[in-house]
């Protein structure tokens, strides 16, 4: 049986671990209320380009299309972009979006694919590096950012862009995590090159009349599809950042509810210990005087 | 005088959205302005200073790369930046 000292000692430490998670747990609803109300912004832009998108896709078929929209024709390279967390401690989240990404990239190379790897957020880096090494090609760091900014989606379309134009992938998919609500986030695989066109968005009706494009309809959306990239990404990206602080709200609130219960656990052997004591001692003291 | 629907949006934010009477583009080809009934019209933009007047009034918006789309439903402008100017 542990000693009275030693179970005090633990109790103080259990409960300071619970201030610490209760404090984090706080501050990650905090966070997580500014993370809905900057994807709650963002909305409007990406739903529009979205709208813009569509009605151009709709135009530009054939050779004349972007070979963004076209993709190469080719399936043999295939692009993962892994977005995930900055941080630890927000339970299942990360480790479910890299468990998606084995998954794909898993089936890929089984089927004699070559996959190239960037990832953003410093948990996908790690995760992603453990399992393919030198595959990982590239890295976005969104370390020191207080807020989730539209640069830094730029930053990473700006490199698919270039390696696609340098050819070095014929199609490429960001796996990232829905946001469903706080206790649930899906991670989610999504094709970005070739463009996919958005789902659920209607052509504008332009009743009869018809589009002028300046310059022309095909460098317009030459111009709009690596915007609708950076676009997509953004999205995924404040989707992952209110799904992370989701999940660390949901993993604190776990963690404060075990610590808890443990200092409730430890009080009672505490107090069981010290009784215990109490009645050895008197015992022993009766008995020396029964002995006289 | 019928009003134009006008909505300028960055990635980050809606930055204005509202009715007016005329609204001035920096278009990659060249300035062109938008009154309420225009035909359908898309075009890219540069950098530059986006004018709208409503009224006696007109505000100014400094805008960085993106698109004007005019439809039925109004002018939308996509860009990548967009800030008041004061």
């Amino acid at each position: 049986m542990p000693s009275l000292k030693s179970l005090r000692t633990r109790i103080t430490s259990v409960k300071s671990t619970r201030k610490i998670t209760k404090a984090m747990q706080l501050v990650a609803s905090a966070k997580l209320k500014r993370a809905r109300e900057a994807a709650e912004a963002a909305r409007p832009y990406a739903k529009r380009i979205a709208a813009v998108v569509a009605n151009l896709a709709a135009n530009v078929t054939g050779d004349d299309a972007p070979a963004l929209l076209r993709g190469t024709g080719a399936d043999k390279v295939r692009l993962y972009v892994v977005a995930s967390a900055e941080r630890g401690l927000c339970g299942g989240f990360a480790a479910n979006i890299s468990k998606l990404a084995r998954q794909r990239i898993g089936a890929d190379l089984a089927a004699g694919k070559t996959v190239k790897i960037i990832t953003i957020g410093k948990k996908a880096r790690e995760q992603m590096r453990k399992a393919y090494g030198e595959r990982v090609i590239d890295h976005i760091d969104l370390a020191g950012a207080k807020k989730v900014g539209f640069d830094f989606a730029k930053a990473a379309a700006n490199k698919i862009t270039d390696l696609f134009a340098a050819s070095g992938f014929d199609q490429c998919v960001l796996i990232y995590s829905e946001f469903k609500n706080v206790i649930s986030q899906v991670p989610t695989a999504l094709q970005i090159v070739p463009a996919t066109a958005p789902q659920g968005v209607e052509p504008t009706d332009l009743a009869g009349a018809i589009y002028r494009y300046e310059p022309t309809e095909a460098a317009i959306l030459e111009a709009l599809l690596p915007r609708y990239m950076a676009s997509q990404i953004f999205q995924a990206l404040l989707e992952n950042d209110a799904g992370e602080q989701g999940a660390r709200m949901t993993a604190m609130d776990n963690a404060t509810k075990n610590a808890g219960e443990l200092v409730n656990k430890l009080t009672l052997q505490m107090n069981r210990t010290r009784q215990a004591m109490i009645t050895r001692e008197l015992i022993e003291i009766i008995s020396g005087a029964d002995a006289v | 005088m019928a009003k134009l629907k006008f909505a300028l949006v960055s990635p980050e934010a809606s930055v204005f959205e509202g009715e007016v009477d005329h609204v001035i583009c920096p278009g990659s080809e060249g300035e062109f302005g938008v009154l309420p009934g225009h035909a359908p019209f898309m075009s890219t933009l540069k950098t530059g200073v986006l004018r709208v007047l409503d009224g006696a009034g007109e505000r100014r918006f400094s805008i960085e790369g993106g698109f004007a789309d005019v439809s039925a439903a109004g002018l939308t402008i996509l860009a990548e930046r967009a800030a008041p100017l004061a």
